[in-house]
């Protein structure tokens, strides 16, 4: 090793592991990162920030080999890589660690870290005592004390992404990406992967470090690079950045008229339309809120906070242990969606591929699939009736397809979403809940998905619309509950002048 | 071409199958190709004549009715493996009542086989969320041992006239009543399929559950009714089993599980859920009986004729998966 492992902090004079200089890359006609310069020095750590859609996994994608980026130099170790040609991650000695474990539970530590590449004894059988030993050399590396022996599910998560790190870096990788490390780790869980990451640092290992935790990333790493928009705003060491500098660089100051707040007169005399009280289960710690009508009431907070979990709960897709939900003062008795619907709660899902489609089905029947009944007599359905209904869906929402006939997913991503909107739209819920409705969605649907909301709430119905766009929630939303830990910490009110920025928005949620 | 084959054909065009032509397309293609083949092979055999192709329309209606169920079940995303033993089961319940009562109890008592079976098997697999082919896998033991068990293994004679003449033995004018049996399920199985709430939430929850209990849909209630439709179309078999054959043996509906399955396959249900036609179970059926009738006709023995049955289905089953999307 010629890095130099005495001095932890900052090594940016030693050998450069990665540099890349100029990387462009576009995804159906629309560039998403315009020329970005990265350096990863040897032993280094650095840290990766951005808004969701800023670039982050694009970029780090190209890195690994996993995309072709479209122009640019890329040199790892010192040679250089072909960034528009695909090659093999492995080959390239980076290892990433992705959000969702790729581990096998229930398979033992060691099975999971020399998975695929067993060593054998003569007799060509897998030599047990070989794999734990090696098991045990990268986890020594890693500085985790695990059994090797253990099966992964009986471990705790935090565990798990020690493991991961181990098998990734069993691989001699010399750099390691890990994505989004610590969303669902403990504090001391963090605390022992912080200690692991610098064990890995005084063996010539360079780590790229993607979080939306600024606290976290101004902790563990060296440097710091911010992506906006496909461009790098702010890159230098984390000693000489602020949380203001980064949170700045990270929003810019380019708000789209089309975000701009629009005051709402929401009368607040009269009983709310929608009262959640000492809601609790294991994910939603006693969260209580109301919600007027023709009011959009934000919802705040990190990846785990428990903002998506508080939607699902009032939803009734998660059980609840305690708390009660009212609507329009009267109790609602909700166990399963089917029940919220029946009461005019509506819910846009986070993961619309998952919860929100039916991706081989059309458009039209994707639309109706919430209010069949709605459409039809003695049971038999109305098609004409449905499909006049479906229609004017598309229209009211401009979503883009030849019809209602061609399956719902040969749309795009935008308009897919514009389809769960709608579907949901079709129940006439009286209180709509939008989980990250814009995430993944192209500008101009966004727009128009955001507008439509605007108009629902202008027409009276109450919305709660949980985002991890702070650009969003500084637009629409009246006022904004920030969560952390399962739990609200505080309720955001709009000033006289109706302002509340993003900054503001920002620094309560890192708090 | 014979008048079975005409018959059915206009009745095709006229309801208007498949959402999706070119998973369809292939049983269309698939049957006119098989029915051809055989015509010219085997004109010298009788393949052409009308009562063979009767026949052929006698032999399917116990396949093509539990296709109907199936294709339920299958776009529910559940499957049903225990039919076959439904049928068995069924029919003896039926045959002894025929013998110690008469119809009116035996009718109503053979049809509540399936419906108690189908309600146990939908409970058990909504209710302890254990995969519906390993509940059923588990059924088809208990309802196979339950038709042994009754009679000691041996067969029970029906010598009801009435009976036997409704159900599968006489005819309606020159068409079979197995024929008329099978054109009326055939139309309830449709309209209910495509048509009515119940249809739609049936394929939006084989199609994506968790995305169907979103929009509110009650997913469990609707893979409880497909399991039951399923399995009140095995009880309706077993009944015309009976009918057909005078008598009720527990060997009844023993090798037509594989048969019904690939028969709802090739149709164009998807095995995955979410996707199906009762039309194409119709044809894929027509097609497995043309193809049993063709093999008889050239003179395979019985144990030849199991051994190329495997292979079609295999081969037919392949074929027809080939042009689903994202197969």
């Amino acid at each position: 090793m010629t890095a130099s492992p005495t001095a932890p902090v900052g090594p940016t004079t030693g050998p450069v592991a990665l540099a890349a200089r100029g990387v462009r890359k576009s995804f159906h006609g629309v560039e998403v990162l315009h020329g970005v310069d990265f350096t990863l020095h040897r032993g280094e750590v650095h840290g990766l920030v951005g808004q969701n859609g800023a670039g982050k996994s694009t970029l780090v994608k190209i890195l690994n080999g996993v995309y072709a980026g479209d122009a640019g130099e890329l040199e790892i170790n010192g040679t250089p890589a072909v960034v528009r040609g695909r090659d093999e991650a492995g080959k390239r000695a980076i290892a990433m660690v992705f959000q969702e474990f790729s581990l096998i539970t229930s398979m033992s530590v060691g099975q999971n870290i020399l998975l695929a590449r067993e060593p054998t004894g003569r007799s060509g059988l897998i030599d047990d005592r070989e794999v734990r030993r090696r098991a045990q050399a990268a986890l020594a590396r890693v500085g985790a004390d695990i059994d090797p022996d253990r099966l992964v599910e009986d471990l705790p998560v935090g565990s798990r992404q020690l493991v991961e790190i181990a098998k990734a870096i069993s691989q001699d990788a010399s750099i390691l990406i890990l994505d989004e490390p610590t969303a669902s780790l403990s504090a001391t869980e963090i605390q022992s992967l912080s200690q692991a990451i610098r064990n890995l640092t005084t063996h010539g290992i360079s780590v790229v470090f993607i979080s939306h935790h600024l606290n976290e990333v101004v902790d563990i790493c060296d440097r710091v690079t911010v992506l906006r928009d496909g461009n790098v705003t702010l890159s230098g060491p984390t000693s000489e950045v602020t949380l203001s500098t980064m949170i700045e660089a990270m929003l810019g100051k380019s708000l789209e008229s089309a975000l701009a707040y629009q005051a709402r007169d929401v009368d607040r005399t009269g009983p709310p339309l929608l009262r959640v009280a000492g809601l609790r289960n294991s994910r939603v710690h006693d969260v209580s809120c109301e919600l007027w009508a023709g009011e959009i009431l934000g919802v705040a907070g990190l990846l785990g906070s428990g903002k998506s979990e508080l939607l699902r709960a009032i939803f009734g897709i998660d059980r609840l242990d305690a708390g009660t939900v009212e609507l329009r003062g009267r109790p609602a008795h909700i166990r399963n969606p089917a029940d919220a619907l029946r009461v005019g709660i509506a819910l846009v899902p986070e993961d619309r591929g998952r919860a929100g489609l039916v991706r081989e089905h059309s458009v039209g029947h994707n639309i109706l699939m919430a209010s069949w009944t709605r459409y039809a007599r003695g049971g038999f359905v109305d098609d004409r009736a449905a499909n006049t209904a479906a229609g004017s869906f598309v229209e009211q929402l401009r979503i883009r397809t030849q019809g209602l006939q061609p399956p719902v997913k040969t749309l795009s991503g935008g308009n897919q979403q514009k389809v769960v909107v709608a579907k949901n739209l079709s129940a006439s819920p009286r209180v709509l809940l939008l989980d990250d409705p814009t995430v993944g969605v192209d500008v101009g649907s966004k727009r128009e998905i955001l507008m439509e909301v605007r108009e629902l709430a202008a027409h009276g119905t109450g919305v709660m619309l949980v985002s991890s766009e702070l650009e969003v929630l500084s637009g629409l939303a009246d006022r904004v509950l920030v969560m952390r830990d399962h739990a609200v910490r505080a309720v955001l009110e709009r000033s006289a002048a109706g302002d509340l920025s993003e900054e503001a928005l920002s620094r309560a949620v890192q708090e | 071409m014979s008048d079975g084959q005409s018959a059915v054909v206009p009745g095709r065009g006229r309801l208007r199958i498949p959402r999706r032509l070119p998973s369809g397309a292939v049983v269309y293609i698939g049957f006119v190709g098989i029915f051809l083949f055989f015509a010219v092979t085997l004109r010298d055999n009788g393949f052409l004549t009308i009562d063979n192709q009767l026949n052929v329309l006698r032999q399917t209606a116990f396949v093509s009715v539990m296709a109907f169920g199936t294709t339920f079940a299958l776009s529910a995303g559940e499957i049903d493996l225990s039919i076959g033993q439904v049928v068995a089961l069924t029919a003896m319940v039926t045959a002894v009542l025929l013998r110690d009562m008469n119809a009116l109890v035996a009718v109503p008592a053979g049809l509540s086989v399936g419906v108690i079976t189908g309600l146990t098997n939908g409970l058990l697999t909504t209710k302890l969320r254990v995969p519906s082919f390993l509940i059923t896998l588990g059924m088809g033991g208990i309802i196979g041992g339950l038709s042994r068990w009754i009679t000691n293994l041996q067969p029970v004679p029906v010598l009801d006239d009435n009976y036997t003449f409704v159900f599968g033995s006489g005819n309606i004018g020159p068409f079979p009543t197995l024929f008329v049996w099978t054109i009326a399920v055939l139309l309830v199985a449709h309209l209910v399929y495509r048509k009515t709430t119940f249809g739609r939430q049936l394929l939006a929850t084989g199609g994506n559950r968790i995305a169907a209990r979103y929009s509110g849909i009650n997913t469990a209630r609707i893979r409880i009714a497909s399991l039951v439709i399923c399995s009140v179309t095995a009880s309706l078999a077993g009944l015309l089993y009976v009918g057909r054959l005078h008598s009720a043996r527990y060997t009844l509906g023993e090798t037509d599980l594989l048969t019904v399955i690939a028969a709802a396959v090739i149709g164009g249900t998807s095995m995955a859920g979410g996707r199906g036609s009762i039309m194409g179970a119709l044809l894929g059926s027509l097609v497995m009986g043309v193809l049993n009738n063709g093999l008889i006709l050239m003179g395979f023995s019985i144990t030849e004729q199991d051994i190329a049955r495997g292979v079609i289905i295999i081969v037919a089953v392949a074929l027809s998966l080939r042009e689903a999307p994202e197969g």
